[in-house]
């Protein structure tokens, strides 16, 4: 099977359609992975503070 | 097995391991679902716009599972008291969200130039609206309350009210008529190859989310505990 990548009068709506899915799950997987990293990095810090204190 | 993980600490551990093989295997499917989804042919009537149906169908599927198992843990949550019900329907109503806001998009660039409109009040765009709408309000809901627990009883409440929807966005084509087309999808194996392929890798992709979410959920109910521990305002 070859691929078809001329999707012809609608190359807007098919491009535009995977363009969107693949923006908004890229954008997801990006926030969540962040905010994931974020309060780990804010756990540890506090762990440590509370640690330092006593 | 749902009380040997109903501690956070060890359903983080249990599951960490699976998270990269996850992310692995969706990878895969979605390389290979996207081979499938151009090297297939176009639909003699439809034309290249039944490739859109590859993101917008499995979007459409995941979006209704997606508040199902909202449900399901909002259900554990009021009745059974699960340490991580609340947590767990929480990480997973912004990717149900994401997956019916892409579901509503893709479904009105397929429809606009297959009907001619972009969008029609019919029941199934109509519901699944609403149930977008169910999504956000959990959303909104959640992050509006300050005290946790009564944060987490007032949105498992709403969760499963929608519940109500999840029916009707799938009996809506039969139920009344309108643009949308009915439930069964009447297609050879050229076609149904790649929507069974990218519906995995939608799975796959959910799946992994929903441990790296309920994760960050776990982390940061762990340092508030710590936090009212030392005293900390």
């Amino acid at each position: 099977m070859t691929l078809d990548l001329d999707m012809g009068k609608y190359a807007f709506f098919v491009w535009g359609s995977y363009g969107a899915t693949f923006a908004a799950l890229t954008a997801l997987v990006v926030v969540s992975l962040r905010a994931q990293a974020a309060r780990r990095r804010r756990l540890e810090a506090l762990r440590q503070a509370a640690e330092d204190v006593t | 097995m749902f009380s040997f993980l109903a501690n956070p600490e060890r359903f983080s551990r249990v599951t960490r391991p699976l998270r990269p093989w996850l992310a692995g295997l969706c990878a895969l499917c979605l390389l290979w679902g996207l081979y499938l989804a151009f090297a297939s042919p176009e639909d003699y009537q439809q034309g290249d716009t039944v490739r859109i149906m590859y993101v917008h169908v499995p979007s459409a599927w995941m979006g209704l599972l997606i508040y199902a198992l909202m449900g399901v843990a909002s259900f554990f949550g009021l009745i059974f008291r699960h340490a991580l019900a609340d947590a767990a329907a929480k990480a997973m109503a912004p990717v149900g969200a994401v997956f019916t806001g892409l579901a509503l998009l893709t479904g009105a660039l397929w429809g606009w130039p297959m009907w001619g409109t972009p969008w029609q009040w019919d029941g199934r765009m109509t519901s699944e609206l609403v149930l977008f709408l169910f999504y956000v309000a959990y959303i909104a809901l959640h992050a509006s309350i300050e005290d946790e627990t009564r944060a987490a009883r007032m949105s498992a409440i709403l969760a499963l009210v929608g519940l109500v929807n999840l029916p009707i966005v799938h009996y809506s084509v039969l139920w009344w008529n309108g643009l949308h087309q009915g439930n069964r999808i009447e297609t050879t194996g050229a076609i149904l190859w790649p929507l069974f392929v990218m519906t995995a890798a939608w799975h796959l992709l959910f799946a992994w989310l929903f441990l790296v979410r309920l994760d960050a959920e776990i982390l940061e109910r762990r340092y508030r505990a710590l936090r009212a521990r030392l005293n900390y305002q």
